[in-house]
C-alpha cells in the first residue's frame, strides 16, 4: 500500500482544486500526441492529426483529454486505494483499447510539463516529486491488470 | 530526427539562457534530487539543500555545457567528448539518471517559459535532450 504523508495529500489536493480540467486536460494530450508521437496510433479515429496545429484545434482530441483528466478525480478520491479503484479501467486499455502502458507514462509527464508551464515556480521541487509520486501510483495501477 | 527549424529553435533557446544558467542548472538539480532520491548518492559530498553554493556551481557547469552542446548539435561528440570520458570511467552515473535529469530540465524550462514553452519547442528540446545524453553515455560500454 502506498504511504502518503499529510504534505503530500495538501499538494495533491491543492493541484487538483485548482486545476482547470477542460484548459489542462487538452493540453496535456495534444502534447502528448506532439512531443510522442507514436501515441496518435491509439486515436486513428479522431478526425486531423496531421500536424502539432491540427492536433490543438481538434476538438474530439480537447474533449478526450479533459475526460482523461476527469478520471483522474477517482484516483484523487481513493488515494488510498488506487490499484483497486483503477482495477477495472486497467482492465479497459488492456483487453479493449490495447494501448501499451509505457504511454502512460509518457502522457503522466505531459500532464506535469503542462502544470509546471501553468505555475511557474509555484510548481516548486516539492510540489513536483508529490505530483509526479501520485502519477505513478495511478500509471502503475493502469498497467495493473495486463497479462 | 531533429530538423534544420529545430535545431536552430533549440542553439536560441540555450543561448538565451547562459546568463542564468547557475539558477537554471540549480532549479532543474534540485527537482531531479526532490523527485528522484536515487540521484543524490552521486553527489554524497556536496551540499544539496535550496540554494546552496554548490547547486549553483554544478548547475551552471551542466547548462553551460548543454548549451555548448546546442551550438552545433551535428558534431555532440565532438564538444562532449571530455565529458563522455568522465561520466563513463569516473562518474560511473547510471544513464537512467540522464533521463530523470533531462525530464527535470524539461519541467524546469516550463516553469521558466511559460506558454512559451509551446509543444512543438517542447518536442524539439525532448529529442535534443535524449541525443545529448546518449552520446554521454556513448563511452559507458
Amino acid at each position: 500500500m502506498v504511504e502518503w504523508t499529510d504534505s503530500e495529500r495538501t499538494i495533491i489536493n491543492g493541484i487538483f482544486a485548482n486545476l482547470n480540467y477542460e484548459d489542462i486536460g487538452p493540453k496535456a494530450l495534444c502534447r502528448c500526441l506532439i512531443v510522442y508521437p507514436w501515441t496518435q496510433r491509439y486515436f486513428g479515429a479522431f478526425g486531423n492529426l496531421y500536424n502539432a496545429d491540427a492536433i490543438m484545434a481538434n476538438p474530439l482530441i480537447a474533449a478526450h483529454g479533459t475526460k482523461i483528466l476527469h478520471g483522474m478525480d477517482r484516483a484523487l478520491k481513493n488515494m488510498d486505494d488506487i490499484k483497486n479503484t483503477y482495477a477495472t479501467l486497467s482492465e479497459l486499455h488492456s483487453e479493449k483499447l490495447h494501448v501499451d502502458p509505457d504511454n502512460f507514462r509518457l502522457l503522466a509527464d505531459c500532464l506535469s510539463i503542462v502544470i509546471a508551464a501553468e505555475m511557474g515556480y509555484e510548481f516548486t521541487p516539492d510540489m513536483q516529486a508529490a505530483w509526479q509520486k501520485f502519477l505513478s501510483v495511478v500509471v502503475s495501477a493502469l498497467g495493473r491488470q495486463y497479462h | 530526427m531533429l530538423s534544420k527549424k529545430e535545431k536552430e529553435l533549440i542553439a536560441n533557446v540555450w543561448e538565451r539562457l547562459t546568463p542564468v544558467a547557475d539558477d537554471i542548472g540549480a532549479d532543474a538539480l534540485l527537482r531531479m534530487f526532490t523527485t528522484f532520491p536515487g540521484s543524490k548518492s552521486y553527489f554524497s559530498h556536496l551540499d544539496l539543500r535550496p540554494r546552496s553554493p554548490h547547486l549553483k556551481t554544478r548547475g551552471k557547469r551542466i547548462v553551460l555545457a548543454i548549451a555548448e552542446g546546442a551550438k552545433d548539435i551535428d558534431h555532440l561528440a565532438v564538444a562532449l567528448a571530455p565529458l563522455q570520458t568522465l561520466h563513463a570511467y569516473r562518474l560511473r552515473i547510471d544513464p537512467s539518471n540522464f533521463k530523470h535529469f533531462s525530464h527535470c530540465m524539461l519541467v524546469t524550462l516550463a516553469c521558466y517559459l511559460g506558454d512559451r514553452f509551446t509543444p512543438v519547442m517542447h518536442a524539439a528540446m525532448d529529442k535534443f535532450l535524449s541525443a545529448f545524453a546518449a552520446v554521454l553515455a556513448e563511452k559507458f560500454r
